[in-house]
């Protein structure tokens, strides 16, 4: 293990938002993070930090998180404003210290939009994605009657195209890196996903038009241009996919 | 007890047709009035809660996470196997079977396994679909890659993020019937207790851990689909909320957990760095099929990879499995490693670690068919350990990662208990002593999507269900319980938290019950998690209280738990006279270092009962019979 000292430990400030609960209100406390390993994941840095602070009858940093290896999209804070703080492509759990330098300041807070409450410290309630997705992100097959599996082709690029948009995590860092709180990358790319695959083509027009319908009436903003989800989306999901579904929402108004 | 696998009689290759015939079937109208509570949400969870609503039946489904979606499942990376043949290679159900049977070296049942490489091919056509975006061919075709244990192509994917693509499906199936109201859905909610009336699974009772309150739901049948304990270990590749609690709760409550010392230690994964360090991160074994394992010939050998000459490099593997080469199956792989880095090969700065290189195949291939395949591992190991594995080989070392055992369960996926079926990585059934990649996607799917839907109804067409709710005494007493142990768990407030305990397990399982082990280090191990489970209760930390939010007494809850399965994994190791794949016992092995199995004496399931707190478990065995496989010594030569 690394000690204070070492070239590959740092000391941080961090400002973190605490709340206890959704309806009561919240506030930024500083604590100090001490001989952090640049080895550490940013949640292992505050493992430490949580860990300190049960043994000194404090109460920890509650956040979210799960698989630590970036697919299961349940970890996720603002750091230094930034979603998922700096690193491209990177979700919360699979930023290292490495990108951080002693002394820095590190600010903490938890998603911020209208549609995702805050249940506790940095945790929030995105049971609004779940909702969008019920409104159509499937295609209605039961179970017993699939043909084959190549009774379908589908070309290289299509799937390859349809997997872009499928590789969404749900983590909510769109909604939080907009200005608007919109949740048109999230709603687009499975969108998308279905709108390319040719599986999806019969429920193409129903599905652009309630998932839509769901998204607005959850309270998420509308698309601005601003390309911020773009930008801090961990899986590097592309606006394309927003276009796709202005189309799809357009064609299933008009036909 | 005698355990009673219900194997139907029949050639294999008809039981499951035969099975399903003879099964009673709940009229169509019927359906909605049987109430099945679904423990889980991940492939298993997941693809059954879907499955059983679309039949009609009136379906509640919970999950820890705060979404379905996001369910360990998803991190499965490599691939699904079926046995559709489309490379023409020589592939079959039968030899799908007879690979998964081998692979598990003979310690799982033959009748289950059939079935499971049947209906892989079902399970492919389902998720294609549902829009799941498999890799295909130029022409449109489905593409496959290989996976260890097998000779032929036979691995579907979707990049390196199958098991997220898999999932999504059953979870867009599932959304679909919570939006149809077939389902109802209670998320951040933990399985704390089972509720057996009259001998039979009605219900369970759940932490919902936002209000922190203590909920009951009663039910005709229940499902747990919870998936596997690796986390006992502390440092697994599985996530920080995979926990054997509800599965353990079941356990006290009567269903038998089986071959519980059976658990997969991965061969790829990003080596352990630092005791800070709080989970593993697997490396598809996908990667076997293009990267080469090698150490230096040299014990202590301090170059940097690149500046070793090839007469200086032991493709360890390669040279000893020329068959099978670098995709020998995991057990294999893993023990290989670790004999390598025993005998001082080992590399980087702990010295636990051999290369996985990757030059060879850049070289061939180029390496942007080298990203298209990798890409995303690629990237993932670099975030870890800032190396580009495109011009450094990656390090890799074994790590935990799935467990074989599990609940015990009879062709029907019921436990012990009747009403109580178990799914997918939480029961014991298709694996043996090894698990095959690719086949825990295969096997968790097959459970929900195309085994319990017949199998739970055959129960309920037959089962003679009281009618009860939620204020039958047993709710009472089993929530009481549960309140009581939330409280002594915040009532100790002594100066250890709970991860301290964890990661004090976790080396003792690693040590003395890991990839090989003594009598003696297994007998020291029981002595030890004994006197660590005293301490836990004695000085554990909280914090906080039960009626919130409260993050460190669901890690104290999980950590108990491990506690206990822990020790019932020693047991088990200590009861297994033999070694059978994953599991290696020192004093038996081939002249080869090969595990060397008592088919005589040992050709069994062991399933444990839960005996009380201060007594060991007793000890029930269900014999393997094998009729269509002739038991051999594997070999990957």
């Amino acid at each position: 293990m690394t000690k204070a000292g070492d070239k590959s430990c740092i000391n941080l400030k961090l400002k973190v938002w605490r709340q206890k609960g959704s309806d009561v209100k919240g506030r930024f406390e500083t604590y100090e993070a001490r001989n952090v390993s640049t080895d550490m994941s940013f949640l292992e840095m505050l493992d430490v930090v949580n860990e300190e602070m049960i043994l000194s009858g404090k109460d920890p940093i509650a956040f979210d998180h799960d698989c630590r290896e970036g697919i299961c999209g349940t970890c996720g804070a603002m750091v230094n404003g930034r979603a998922h703080g700096p690193e491209k492509g990177t979700t919360l759990c699979q930023l290292h210290m490495r990108h951080f330098s002693n002394g820095d300041t590190v600010v903490i807070e938890p998603w911020r939009s209208r549609a995702f409450k805050v249940v506790k410290d940095l945790v929030v309630d995105r049971s609004a994605f779940d909702k969008i997705i019920q409104a159509g992100g499937y295609i209605s097959v039961n179970v017993g009657g699939a043909p084959d599996g190549n009774a379908i082709p589908v070309p290289q690029e299509v799937a390859e195209k349809a997997m872009d948009a499928a590789a969404c995590i749900g983590c909510g860092a769109c909604v939080a890196a907009c200005p608007n709180a919109s949740a048109m990358l999230f709603t687009g790319a499975k969108i998308s996903q279905f709108a390319l695959l040719p599986q999806g083509l019969p429920e193409a027009k129903k599905r652009a038009l309630a998932m839509v319908g769901k998204m607005d009436e959850l309270g998420f903003g509308n698309c601005a241009n601003e390309t911020e989800c773009e930008k801090e989306c961990p899986k590097e999901i592309s606006i394309e996919n927003i276009a796709r579904m202005n189309r799809e929402f357009l064609k299933a108004g008009f036909l | 007890m005698q355990l009673d696998s219900k194997i139907p009689d029949g050639p294999l290759t008809e039981k499951w047709d035969r099975h399903r015939f003879e099964l009673k079937l709940v009229n169509p109208a019927n359906k909605r009035k049987f109430k099945i509570i679904v423990v889980g949400t991940g492939l298993a969870g997941g693809s059954a809660s879907a499955s059983l609503a679309e039949l009609g039946y009136n379906v509640k489904t919970f999950c820890i996470q705060d979404s379905p979606r996001r369910a360990h499942s998803i991190a499965a990376q490599g691939g699904i196997n079926a046995a559709k043949n489309y490379q023409n290679d020589g592939d079959s159900i039968w030899r799908l079977f007879y690979d998964t049977v081998k692979g598990g070296d003979f310690r799982s049942r033959e009748a289950n396994v059939y079935r499971l490489a049947q209906v892989s091919n079902n399970i492919i056509d389902q998720c294609v679909a549902q829009g799941v975006p498999f890799a295909r061919e130029y022409g449109g075709q489905l593409a496959n890659r290989s996976f260890g244990g097998a000779q032929v192509s036979r691995t579907f994917y979707a990049r390196g993020q199958t098991g997220q693509q898999l999932l999504l499906g059953a979870y867009g199936s599932l959304s679909r019937q919570i939006a149809a109201g077939n389902v109802r859905l209670f998320t951040r909610r933990e399985m704390l207790d089972l509720v057996v009336i009259d001998g039979k699974a009605r219900g369970i009772i759940v932490r919902n851990l936002v209000s922190g309150e203590l909920e009951k739901y009663a039910a005709d049948a229940v499902v747990l689909a919870s998936g596997g304990y690796g986390n006992a270990f502390y440092l697994s590749t599985m996530a920080m909320g995979s926990n054997v609690s509800a599965a353990f709760a079941s356990y006290k409550k009567g269903a038998f957990f089986a071959n519980p010392c059976f658990t997969q230690i991965h061969p790829t994964c990003i080596p352990v760095h630092s005791t800070y360090q709080s989970k593993l991160t697997l490396m598809s074994e996908s990667l076997r099929n293009d990267g080469r394992v090698w150490v230096p010939k040299n014990p202590g050998d301090k170059r940097p990879p690149n500046q070793i000459p090839e007469a200086e490099r032991d493709y360890y593997l390669e040279e000893k499995y020329p068959g099978f080469g670098n995709l020998v199956p995991r057990d294999v792989a893993s023990r290989s490693a670790k004999v390598q880095c025993d005998m001082g090969k080992g590399v980087g700065d702990t010295k636990l670690a051999v290369y996985l290189d990757f030059k060879d195949a850049i070289k061939r291939d180029g390496r942007d068919v080298i990203a298209m395949k990798y890409g995303n591992l690629f990237q993932m190991y670099e975030k870890i350990t800032a190396e580009n594995p495109y011009e450094t080989p990656m390090m890799i070392y074994p790590a935990v990662h799935y467990t074989m055992g599990g609940l015990w369960v009879d062709y029907n996926l019921m436990s012990t208990i009747p009403g109580l079926f178990v799914l997918g990585e939480a029961n014991f059934s298709d694996h043996g002593a090894n698990r095959l990649g690719a086949s825990a996607l295969m096997q968790g799917l097959a459970d929900g999507y195309f085994i319990t839907p017949y199998t739970i109804g055959g129960y309920l067409a037959q089962a003679s269900l009281e009618k009860i709710d939620e204020n039958h005494k047993e709710f009472d007493a089993s929530f009481l319980k549960v309140e009581a142990r939330i409280k002594k768990l915040l009532s100790i407030e002594g100066k250890r938290t709970a991860d301290d305990f964890h990661r004090e397990l976790g080396h003792i399982l690693w040590e003395y019950c890991g990839m090989e082990r003594k009598d003696e280090g297994l007998l020291k191990a029981k002595e030890l998690i004994a006197d660590l489970r005293e301490k836990f209760w004695e000085n554990v930390l909280v914090g906080g209280s039960g009626q919130e939010f409260n993050q460190s007494l669901e890690r104290a809850g999980l950590v108990a738990d491990f506690l206990d399965i822990g020790e019932v994994m020693v047991i088990d190791a200590l009861a297994r006279k033999e070694s059978c794949g994953c599991h290696f016992n020192e004093a038996f092995q081939t002249e080869e270092n090969e595990a060397l199995r008592d088919d005589e004496n040992f050709c069994h399931v062991s399933a444990w009962e839960y005996k009380g707190e201060s007594c060991d478990p007793a000890f029930h065995k269900e014999p393997l019979e094998f009729e269509n496989v002739k038991l051999t010594q594997r070999s990957y030569k």
